[in-house]
């Protein structure tokens, strides 16, 4: 009979393998799905895992690894501090369309102006967008006790009618021949968000998620107000005594995780998406939530998660047109990866023991 | 724009059909959370039940055994979160959120070779004698059988937790699961049936939105569904018959922006579709006020050794 034995602490060791375990289980567990599609399973995971990193043409495939990673580890550094602290906020897909939908906007207002001020301020622009969606759900929890989780995800459906209504209304490119979507920002120099050092994928938003990853271990491990999340996650009660205001908490870490979101949002808007249009967010929100959890809430695994998760991505559209893969397939290993660590975690909390006889 | 086009009676009418969906995965949801245990991931089983609802109709032609696969599609996803809630005693809220994208995937993956087809479609169920009564007739009884279905679940669940021993035993674990533990009842069990009922419950509802609703399938098509019967949940303080007064009132949101869009009414049409989510979140807001209604050991985690 196998008993469960709560552990006095989680396993330090286990939690840094455990993320790597489901990994793993999520590959085999991957590869039988494939087979099931018909498809080759090692050479499936081989085109996912492999040649993105290793093979032909690598040269093509590894500068994309920062592109799609960078928006990831940013919108999932800001939801992390949330999640640490018990607060969801599982709408940082709008709040990445608000930042994309406010930052062009400055960005086109002033079109065809070329100043060297307008990048940072559509920069700002773009934090404040998503931080200002963000603020809703922050607000109304702190004002009314209403449940964040559910109120930042119904806004999320309101940014995708609002960004539909922008690409075919305000937005829409005056010289698009009628076409919805907006002028393209990587035709206009001062506003749009080029690659730092040409061929490598890495433009301004990569180099703000690696920032804003160094700026996060720093707040957690080294300011008290990185301390009053980790205390209120850990111990609610104890942390109210020791003077930690919920509800400054709620605002700062909604706040941020808005203004990441926001950020990355606007940092696609203005290089690799380059325009607004109606369905230009691809669920980045939703899929940073696996990788804030695959990388422990922890900033520097959260930038390792990020980048797999980001090569899951790219190996996953190599799939698709070499091996005729169907893209869900890729959201499905996704969502896999993400059972899969929930449910491994288990040893990290837990002694699995091996009883003769059941005990009491 | 015509207002006059829009007709008050069928408007009640498809008032009804359009609460459905999210009455019925409301209403299961309630359950789960009476029990204890919040599941987050309703919009991922409703859309495997919204899937597995169409192609088990699409390919035996028939819509019963449709429903029967979604309720069976719905427990098998919401097993997993049993799974990893009740056994491998992993975080519910994280729980619920796997299961949502794992849905979303998992469904399009089904789905792609049931894009354009037909469902068979799903006969009206016309009450005779009731059907007959001059204008209340048509709106209230001839509704197809997962109309009268849902309000029939809303009844039963009603009753079941108020005049029976396992509503009762039900309330205790969600209350205070330590104590019901300590009396000899196995929470965990009884929490698995609760997850597995709404789960059933989600993907029938899913499925009324793919073989009746919207006569199709499309990826993503519950768009949110999901989430707002869980707000339902919580709108209707934990009571049956609110859920579906709840279900009536977005139903009816719902049904009035898709009758202005088609008048033409000069607000443009995205800003109308907003409508339904903005109204829950004003909803929400003024119901958060009394947070006294919720069980007590909602989205806490159990284990006997603790």
């Amino acid at each position: 009979m196998l008993r469960l034995e709560k552990r006095p602490q989680p396993s330090r060791t286990l939690s840094y393998v455990t993320p790597v375990l489901a990994v793993l289980i999520t590959m085999v567990a991957g590869g039988l799905l494939f087979a099931l599609l018909g498809k080759d399973p090692v050479a499936a995971i081989r085109t996912i895992f492999w040649d993105p990193l290793f093979g032909e043409f690598a040269f093509y495939y590894r500068p994309q690894l920062l592109v799609k990673g960078g928006p990831l580890i940013l919108i999932a550094l800001g939801l992390s501090l949330g999640f640490k602290a018990g607060i969801w906020n599982i709408g940082a897909e709008g709040q990445y369309i608000m930042g994309a939908i406010a930052g062009a906007g400055v960005g086109l207002a002033f079109y065809p102006l070329e100043a060297w001020w307008l990048f940072p301020l559509m920069v700002i622009a773009g934090a404040l967008g998503g931080w200002a969606w963000a603020m809703i759900p922050a607000l109304l929890k702190v004002r009314f006790g209403t449940n964040e989780i559910l109120v930042s995800l119904m806004l999320v459906y309101v940014a995708e009618n609002f960004l539909a209504s922008m690409a075919i209304g305000a937005m829409k490119n005056p010289e698009g021949f009628g076409f919805p979507g907006s002028r393209n920002l990587q035709q206009y120099p001062s506003a749009h968000n080029a690659e730092i050092i040409a061929g490598t994928g890495m433009h301004w938003g990569v180099a703000a998620a690696f920032i804003a990853a160094i700026m996060a271990y720093v707040l957690m491990n080294r300011h008290i107000l990185g301390y009053q999340i980790r205390l209120t996650g850990d111990a609610p009660r104890a942390a109210k005594f020791s003077g930690v205001k919920p509800a400054r908490l709620v605002l700062f870490c909604l706040g941020t995780a808005g203004a990441l979101a926001g950020l990355a949002g606007f940092f696609e808007v203005a290089g690799p998406a380059g325009q607004i249009t109606t369905g230009f967010n691809v669920g980045y929100g939703f899929t940073a939530i696996i990788v804030a959890f695959l990388g422990r809430l922890h900033p520097f695994g959260i930038v390792l998660a990020g980048l797999l998760m980001a090569l899951t991505y790219i190996g996953g559209e190599a799939a698709q047109s070499t091996m005729q893969l169907p893209a869900a397939a890729i959201q499905v290993f996704q969502g896999m990866l993400l059972f899969f660590l929930l449910a491994v975690d288990l040893l990290t909390n837990f002694r699995v023991r091996l009883d003769k006889r059941e005990a009491a | 724009m015509d207002l006059g086009a829009i007709n008050p009676l069928l408007l009640a009418a498809s008032l009804m059909v359009a609460a459905t969906a999210v009455m019925i995965a409301a209403v299961g949801e309630l359950v789960v959370e009476k029990a204890g245990v919040l599941n987050l991931g309703v919009e991922g089983m409703m859309i495997t039940g919204a899937i597995c609802g169409f192609a088990a109709a699409a390919t035996t032609g028939s819509p019963m055994i449709g429903f029967a696969a979604a309720a069976g599609g719905g427990a098998l996803l919401a097993l997993l979160f049993a799974l990893l809630t009740q056994v491998a005693l992993a975080n519910q809220v994280a729980s619920g959120l796997a299961l949502t994208l794992f849905g979303l995937g998992m469904s399009s993956l089904i789905g792609q070779s049931y894009v354009g087809v037909k469902p068979p479609p799903t006969p009206d169920l016309d009450i005779p004698l009731l059907s007959d009564i001059p204008v209340l007739g048509p709106v209230l009884f001839s509704h197809d059988l997962m109309v009268y279905f849902g309000l029939a679940l809303v009844a039963a669940v009603w009753a079941f937790l108020k005049y029976t021993r396992g509503g009762l035993i039900l309330k205790a674990v969600g209350e205070n699961h330590a104590a019901a533990h300590a009396l000899g009842y196995k929470v965990v069990r009884i929490r698995v049936l609760a997850i597995l009922f709404g789960g059933a419950c989600a993907g029938l509802g899913g499925a009324y939105i793919s073989l009746i609703r919207v006569p199709q399938w499309t990826e993503g098509m519950t768009g949110g569904a999901g989430w707002i019967a869980l707000a339902l949940v919580v709108f209707a303080s934990w009571k049956p018959w609110r859920v579906l007064l709840g279900a009536y009132l977005f139903g009816g949101v719902t049904v009035l922006q898709l009758n202005l869009q088609a008048a033409g009414l000069a607000i443009p049409a995205e800003y109308l579709s907003m409508s339904p989510y903005l109204i829950t979140i004003l909803v929400l807001v003024i119901m958060s006020a009394d947070r006294s209604a919720a069980p007590a050991s909602l989205g806490r985690t159990f284990h006997a050794s603790q």
